[in-house]
């Protein structure tokens, strides 16, 4: 079947030329964009206008373009990743809009997340409370065979769903709260849940946590906006085993 | 334990506790103030109010109640500022419906508004029976296991109010909605903050959560509307 073609559709996206400016929205037509296309092909042909008429092309974050890297982002019609479920914005197709349509991008939206240019945010936040506890130390020499570490089923599944999270940050961005909390939940999770991430599991959450609070993210409220919006769908029950991970940690200090 | 009480987590360790408490005050309250309904003579709630008055326990609890509202508040307002100082830009367009509820991401004005109300049944029945006294409070006799007990007339005081003032009635079936409400989202969040939650247990607090929410909701509700229909 032959895709159809959406004949005219309005793009309202947030233009700022510098972390500076104070930015304001700009709407731009586009014309004959097939339903089959990608969100971010779609902005690709915008681009394509802007340049061919002389114009400074709309800055966004991608990358693989097959969902699995973390790189783009977007908050599009008032959704991180925009309207559809376990999807980051590379995934999302124009079948989602419709004919004469106006689509609002605005970039990610957190103090924490300062915008650098248009829609692209400096996610190095992200990068910080990583390095401040979310890794394990391995001794040089020889490596232990994997295989020779039992671990449960349920538990390296656990592990698996939470290390599925691709930090790309809609967790942020759609929470009220701007709280990281399902990123670092997600995090502490992964390595709390296997034998490997057992011995620095108390300085992990204690670390962790301080660092997100002093990057300047919200608390969590448990609206579970950050696990909907989720491209991973990473579940906030991490979140409660964080809380507890954080409390032990805070009672054994 | 240093830094724990001004961490994010730590915050909300607060909100959970203090509120958790609160639901346990809140259940206490619906059980005595359901004696006024089961006896029009108004005996039965005088003793139990009468009891609660002299218990030397109760006594204790009363300034740890004003304290645990004092902190779920003050906490609440720390919280909610900090978190809304994080998105110093807002979205021009969000659509947060489909995500999370109402109730989980209004519960600065869910609480806001009962307190409202908490003050003004403060000022109606508790400022009346401890600080400036009523007419209406004039000392009855109750029998009580056989002999002759002297008592503040308690249920002259709230039932007079019930039955003469439509509009407090409804104000207070408003009250009692709006706790109701904010204890769908509080009750489970409570428990996911101190870290009892997982997958199996989200489903079963939850449930919890709204079925404790429409005994109080409906709860204290019955208590004007019994008022408001029989007088």
């Amino acid at each position: 079947m032959a895709d159809i073609t959406l004949k005219k559709i309005y793009v309202k996206v947030w233009r700022q030329n510098s972390p500076k400016d104070k930015g304001r929205f700009e709407t731009y037509e586009v014309e004959n964009v097939s339903q089959g296309s990608s969100f971010l092909e779609m902005m690709d042909i915008l681009n394509d206008n802007l340049v061919r008429e002389g114009k400074d092309p709309i800055a966004f974050d991608h990358d693989c373009r097959e969902g699995i890297c973390g790189m783009c982002s977007l908050y599009i019609n008032g959704k991180a990743h925009g309207p559809d479920t376990e999807i980051t914005t590379c995934q999302l197709h124009m079948r989602k809009f419709s004919e004469g349509e106006t689509i609002t991008i605005e970039p990610w939206r957190a103090g924490s997340f300062p915008v650098i240019k248009d829609l692209m945010v400096d996610r190095t936040a992200f990068e910080e409370i990583l390095q401040s506890g979310g890794f394990v130390s391995v001794n040089t020499g020889g490596v232990p065979d994997g295989n020779t570490i039992p671990i449960g089923y349920e538990d390296s599944e656990e592990a698996m769903d939470a290390a599925a999270c691709i930090g790309c940050g809609a967790c942020v961005a759609t929470c009220k709260n701007s709280s990281a909390m399902l990123f670092v939940a997600a995090k502490v999770s992964h390595l709390a849940k296997l034998p490997q991430g057992q011995v620095e599991a108390k300085r992990r959450a204690r670390n962790m946590v301080a660092k997100m609070d002093e990057l300047g993210f919200g608390g969590c409220t448990n609206t579970g906006a950050c696990e909907a919006e989720c491209p991973k769908a990473i579940s906030i029950s991490n979140i409660a085993r964080l809380n507890r991970e954080y409390l032990c940690a805070k009672i054994a200090e | 334990m240093s830094n724990f009480l001004t961490a994010s987590i730590g915050k909300k360790f607060v909100m959970s506790v203090t509120g958790l408490f609160l639901v346990v005050f809140i259940a206490v309250h619906l059980a005595l103030n359901l004696m006024l309904i089961l006896d029009d003579s108004g005996d039965l709630f005088n003793m139990a109010a009468h009891f609660m008055a002299t218990n030397p326990a109760i006594k204790i609890m009363e300034p740890v109640l004003a304290l645990g509202f004092i902190i779920h508040i003050v906490w609440s307002l720390w919280i909610t500022v900090q978190n809304m100082k994080a998105r110093p830009v807002k979205y021009a367009k969000q659509d947060l419906k489909n995500s999370s509820s109402w109730a989980s991401r209004n519960m600065l004005i869910l609480g806001s508004l009962v307190l409202v109300f908490l003050v003004m049944h403060i000022m109606h029945f508790f400022w009346k029976i401890k600080v400036t006294g009523s007419p209406l409070l004039e000392e009855v006799t109750v029998m009580q296991g056989g002999v002759h007990v002297h008592m503040e007339n308690a249920y002259a005081l709230v039932a007079s109010l019930f039955k003469s003032n439509a509009l407090y009635s409804v104000l207070y079936i408003a009250g009692a909605i709006l706790l109701g409400m904010h204890i769908t989202h509080g009750f489970w969040s409570a428990f996911h903050t101190i870290g009892w939650n997982n997958k199996i247990w989200r489903k079963r607090l939850e449930v919890v959560a709204l079925i404790y929410a429409i005994v109080i909701a409906v709860g204290y509700s019955i208590i004007p509307l019994y008022f408001l229909i029989k007088f």
